[in-house]
């Protein structure tokens, strides 16, 4: 059974279309990752297919049932991690996962059990007793994510897994994330953090404007969708030399402020002639999940 | 919008709802139940026995025990408007409990019956109280009183429901000012807790009648009289009657403020 099925999913928001037409489906037992700028219809798709806004076509299956019509008990089998945490302030941890079980029908004795594994999976054995107010923001994340697993689901959504967090609290939650998938949960996250994409996700959407633009592992994506090397550029100098010299080496190049990206199939002949450009610093590096991103949905800012 | 139409898609899980709240207020229910009732009973003495020095009997007893009864009213009310309010918008807007709820098994119209029923809960406890003290004071003798704490209920819920459209239409806490200077004091000043309805001019009588917490009034007082309540049936529709449409329509708009 396929863990979540969209098919031509659109939803509008005064006349404006905020998911245009989107369909993906998860295989059991992957990480799979939707990728897009702010306002690109990512968390809208989430909501959608957990069923708490309903859409105004498409199909959605989530674990099985059809969406709105039986989102509840789809949710049954389902965990999810929201962005920004709305863990309950007025209770300690261990209070957090008891309440929160009680939402499944759970009974206390049951879920009485399942706490202390759960705490210990979350790096937060002993911490039962704390009161959620006086937790690092890691903390947090990581007991929103023992929350979510506290009716032990086959599917794990997650919307910004990791957003706000220093790199050892991110490292903490992929390498939790990596241990969820190799006991055989079925992961749905959204990010724009491209390393995070790369490391985790088998298979990737990335989304724009509602629709998604690009589907396939990070691999096919940077091999499919772009060129292999890129040569950075950096200096004063840079964009008047892009503008003189670039073309001449490069199939593709862009300019952001000081620096030049230039898209190649092979570096030699471009290194060779940055080597007699001593004003200009480089950097030469296989083309990453980032180039691909920022080529599909370009460079402006989002707000 | 049609969908927010719908019928109410209600289930049990609406009680751990409930317990969530529950729970929160046994970790400060001393505290919390004393804060409910110092400032009702500190008005009761003070007008009670201030005022009431000054009065012959109302309505064939002494004006404190008149006050008493009303007192328990307008706590009722005042306990349920605060909770649907201020602690219901901590908990839809400012914490996103409710969010955090909805993605579990349970839907947002499980989510605002378990905050009215809660709300509804709180402020019969607030009215038992302030009950039980006047009991203890020798104003309350009849075992009539003991009828009293359905229709206390049926007034938190009643309420409770008010109190939670209010909250669906909120942007901040400070909405929450229009509704106790508009509604909740003017229909304290005219629904007879303080003094009999029947002084007021004519034509505020009869605007009186529409006041859900004069019906509560004209229901409970009786009861601690030791009276059967004339026209109770009445009463007991119209508490009833709010009751419902007030959680429908705080429903509906609960829904077009959460799920669109």
């Amino acid at each position: 059974m396929a863990p979540l099925t969209v098919s031509e999913l659109r939803k509008s928001y005064g006349g404006r279309e905020v998911v245009a037409g989107v369909s993906f489906a998860l295989a059991p037992g992957e990480c799979f990752g939707l990728l897009g700028p702010n306002g690109a219809g990512k968390t809208t798709t989430l909501r959608c297919c957990l069923g708490l806004t309903a859409p105004d076509a498409g199909r959605l299956a989530l674990v099985g049932e059809p969406v709105p019509a039986r989102a509840r008990e789809a949710r049954m089998r389902v965990g999810v991690v929201p962005q920004f945490d709305n863990l309950d302030p007025d209770f300690n941890c261990a209070e957090n996962l008891l309440v929160y079980g009680r939402y499944f029908g759970l009974g206390d004795a049951a879920i009485r059990a399942r706490i202390p594994p759960l705490l210990e999976f979350a790096g937060l054995a002993g911490k039962a007793d704390t009161s959620i107010r006086v937790l690092s923001g890691g903390m947090k994340r990581r007991l929103t994510l023992a929350r979510a697993l506290i009716n032990d689901p086959d599917l794990l959504i997650l919307d910004e897994p990791t957003m706000g967090l220093d790199p050892q609290a991110r490292h903490l939650i992929w390498e939790r994330l990596k241990r969820l998938l190799a006991s055989g949960k079925t992961i749905l996250l959204t990010t724009h953090f491209m390393d995070e994409a790369e490391r985790l996700c088998h298979r990737l959407a990335i989304m724009d404007e509602g629709r998604i633009i690009a589907q396939g592992s990070p691999q096919q994506l940077i091999a499919g969708q772009i060129e292999p090397q890129v040569v950075e550029v950096y200096g004063e100098d840079a964009p008047g030399w892009a503008q003189a010299a670039a073309g001449r080496y490069a199939k593709r190049h862009e300019v952001s402020g000081e620096t030049v990206f230039c898209y190649v199939e092979d570096a030699a002949p471009l290194l060779a002639h940055l080597a007699q450009q001593p004003q200009l610093r480089t950097l030469h590096r296989p083309a990453n999940l980032e180039d691909v991103f920022l080529k599909l949905t370009g460079r402006e800012l989002r707000d | 919008m049609r969908q927010h139409l719908l019928r109410p898609q209600l289930s049990w899980r609406a009680l751990a709802v409930w317990r969530r709240n529950f729970l929160v207020w046994k970790k400060l229910a001393i505290p919390s139940v004393l804060g409910n009732l110092a400032d009702p009973m500190i008005y009761l003495f003070g007008l009670g026995y201030g005022l009431g020095g000054l009065l012959p009997q109302v309505a064939g007893v002494p004006y404190i025990v008149f006050l008493a009864a009303g007192t328990v009213c307008a706590s009722t009310m005042n306990a349920a408007s605060f909770e649907a309010l201020y602690s219901g918008f901590s908990r839809m807007h400012v914490q996103k409990t409710w969010e955090a709820i909805m993605n579990a098994p349970v839907s947002l119209d499980d989510v605002v019956a378990g905050e009215c029923l809660w709300a509804a809960a709180k402020a019969t406890l607030s009215g038992v109280a302030i009950l039980v003290v006047i009991t203890a004071l020798g104003f309350v003798h009849s075992p009539l009183a003991l009828w009293a704490l359905p229709a206390i209920f049926l007034t938190g819920l009643c309420f409770s429901a008010l109190g939670l459209i209010v909250t669906a239409l909120a942007p901040s806490y400070d909405f929450f000012m229009y509704y106790f200077t508009l509604l909740v004091t003017p229909m304290m000043l005219l629904s007879g807790v303080f003094f009999p309805v029947a002084q007021l001019p004519a034509a505020f009588q009869a605007g009186a009648q529409a006041l859900p917490l004069s019906h509560a009034v004209q229901l409970i007082r009786p009861l601690l009289l030791g009276q059967v309540p004339a026209d109770a049936l009445l009463h007991i529709a119209v508490l009833a009657g709010v009751s419902v449409v007030a959680f429908a329509i705080a429903l509906i708009l609960t829904r077009r403020r959460l799920l669109s």
